[in-house]
């Protein structure tokens, strides 16, 4: 990532033996991932060239490359779906949540590992850390599953507690009403403790003699944490921040996709660009279609973590990611 | 008490009231016990007899324990222990390839030396921020190189990660003294043998960071199989898993529809409790070796993202 601001800073040349031999050989490690980079991520850049066209699924006579010569060249016409009412619901979910997730994640993660970073007992702080970081490491397929045995409709625990209540009984999994509430609980579930230990290692870091001068000139707690936590903290926020602007047009496949079950009612809810994507994939087979909304979908995220990036450079130029 | 109290708050001076701390402690102990409570309530589901579920539903004081769920499980055979094997399989060969792709294309990045060291870095963390999409980088794995309904489409398409790269070539900038490398190569070591010999032991827990993440996200791992495969017998336990929920809830939200026929395919389905026995055989091996992978884990992630 930072590959262009250590190159130029020092170009101090280190000179080992064997120039030549050395290089070939430094290269020869370089080749298996660099071959897989090239086949796997870069070859399909090439494909974008399919979102231009309408594509012919190959054939035996035509196989797989040929059939691209043998496509129409339509222009901009798999671009058009943007253009409906059900592709303008899967935007506003997409940006609507990752903006939301992106904002709510800070305030929540930052406060946490404040908070953290203040208790005395250091054991409880650490069994905290532990408890809260165990989400990250399981898959959605099983927080699905976690959430299926509070809500699922016959046996879940809130819908016979609601029963036994005698209270109306909720069917969440056709009520999309719910589930932006829902969503954001999981993502957040899932996802605080991870950033809250990114923000402690980083405010772990700050020299404990700043806060000791500031309580010495008065400061109170809460003036400590704006004046000496917030500024250290400010450069991993930009950097996280720039990261996820980058990717405000993505959503997280598997939360949107397992945790609601795939259920159809809920789609005005839960269908994002990642899901409508693959849905469209599979459903219709509309390659050039999927492909646009694919293409679409990297370019949103490479302008605004350029955008992103040239702002901060700007203000500042020491946060920027590159 | 209150004085001794006073005296030592005095002394320290600089930390939060009693009062702000019994607070802190309230907000992140309820959150960190939301965070492991489902998957207590899951063990317990599994626990309980299929008697209890269907009189008071799921709850954390089942009437009546059994541990039929799991006599069920081991009865289930071929399809749960096949994905079970699948899995693990998955996991071991990818991570074993990730992790020697990954430490083999940091090295060179490290060396400030390598003449095509900004060339490869551009061409790795490139990806981070542009890529082809979803169906294009399908059309190469299934149309191009044949990788539908193999193993490899399962291990193949996530080998390479630019944010292991990063992690990997942090741990070599933070622990590799250049001067070792320079006094290897005056002995005459080719490249190989200074990697191996002389660089590897020191970064051990490099590796460990990135081989622990590798694993568990391979062993995570259910999208590329609802992508390219088919076959059941390659089925990972995530996919297995995902698998039985969405036939099972889509008879449950239509039984009344299909009426007759619909009970009968749902009595004939896996048990809910055998389910959530299924989750926790998946869950099960992360819980346990977590406490002494999340050292690791959290200086990985933390180099990574600070670094990066």
């Amino acid at each position: 990532m930072n590959a262009a601001n250590t190159v130029p800073a020092r170009r101090k040349k280190h000179v080992t033996p064997g120039g030549r031999k050395k290089t070939f050989w430094l290269t020869t490690m370089m080749l298996p991932a660099a071959a897989w980079l090239l086949l796997i991520r870069y070859l399909p850049m090439g494909g974008i060239m399919m979102s231009f066209l309408d594509y012919r699924l190959p054939t035996r006579k035509m196989p797989f490359p040929v059939n691209l010569f043998h496509s129409k060249w339509v222009g901009l016409d798999n671009f058009k779906f943007l253009f409906t009412s059900e592709s303008a619901q899967m935007i506003r979910n997409t940006i609507g949540y990752n903006v939301l997730w992106i904002i709510l994640g800070l305030i929540i993660a930052v406060a946490f590992a404040i908070m953290m970073s203040e208790l005395t007992k250091k054991f409880l702080a650490k069994t905290y850390q532990t408890m809260m970081f165990f989400p990250y490491f399981l898959s959605w397929v099983v927080v699905a599953y976690f959430l299926f045995a509070f809500m699922d409709p016959t046996n879940g625990m809130i819908v016979r507690s609601q029963k036994a209540a005698g209270g109306n009984v909720i069917d969440w999994y056709n009520s999309p009403q719910y589930w932006p509430v829902i969503l954001t609980v999981c993502s957040m579930w899932k996802n605080t403790g991870y950033s809250t230990v990114l923000y402690l290692s980083a405010i772990t870091g700050i020299d404990r003699s700043q806060y000791e001068a500031a309580a010495v000139d008065g400061a109170t707690k809460w003036q400590q944490v704006i004046h000496v936590t917030l500024p250290h903290l400010k450069p991993m926020i930009v950097i996280l921040l720039i990261m996820n602007v980058g990717k405000i047009f993505n959503a997280d496949f598997g939360l949107f996709w397992s945790v609601p079950m795939n259920s159809a009612p809920l789609f005005p809810a839960t269908q994002v660009v990642d899901t409508y994507v693959y849905r469209a994939y599979t459903t219709t087979g509309n390659v050039g279609m999927s492909t646009a909304a694919g293409f679409l979908q990297n370019l949103v995220g490479f302008i605004c973590i350029m955008a992103a990036n040239t702002i901060v450079r700007k203000l500042d130029p020491d946060s920027s990611l590159f | 008490m209150t004085s001794i109290a006073k005296k030592r708050s005095a002394f320290r001076g600089n930390a939060v009231s009693g009062r702000a701390e019994a607070l802190f402690h309230v907000t992140l102990g309820l959150f960190a016990l939301c965070c492991i409570i489902p998957f207590i309530f899951v063990i317990i589901i599994s626990l309980s007899s299929e008697d209890s579920i269907r009189r008071i539903g799921y709850s954390f004081t089942p009437q009546v324990f059994s541990l039929d769920a799991y006599t069920q499980v081991l009865h289930l055979g071929d399809s749960l222990w096949r994905s079970y094997f699948n899995s693990f399989l998955v996991t071991a060969v990818g991570t074993l390839l990730s992790v020697s792709m990954c430490v083999l294309y940091a090295y060179p990045l490290f060396r400030k030396d390598y003449r095509f060291r900004g060339f490869f870095s551009f061409l790795s963390f490139f990806t981070m921020i542009f890529g082809g999409g979803l169906i294009p980088t399908y059309i190469v794995c299934n149309s191009l190189l044949k990788m539908g309904n193999t193993y490899a489409a399962l291990i193949v398409p996530m080998l390479v990660s630019p944010f292991n790269i990063i992690i990997m070539r942090t741990f070599f900038q933070t622990s590799v003294p250049f001067d070792l490398i320079e006094a290897s190569t005056i002995d005459g070591a080719g490249e190989y043998t200074t990697l191996v010999r002389i660089i590897l032991p020191i970064v051990k827990p490099g590796i460990a960071t990135v081989a622990l993440l590798t694993a568990l996200a391979y062993w995570n791992e259910w999208f590329l199989c609802l992508l390219y495969v088919t076959d059941r017998n390659l089925y990972p336990l995530q996919y297995l898993l995902m698998e039985m929920q969405r036939n099972a809830e889509f008879l449950a939200r239509n039984s009344s529809m299909i009426g007759a026929a619909g009970a009968e395919a749902l009595r004939t389905l896996p048990s809910q409790t055998m389910r959530m026995a299924v989750v926790v055989f998946i869950v099960l091996p992360i819980a346990c070796a977590y406490p002494f992978f999340q050292r690791y884990v959290v200086a990985g992630l933390t180099i990574g993202s600070v670094k990066g």
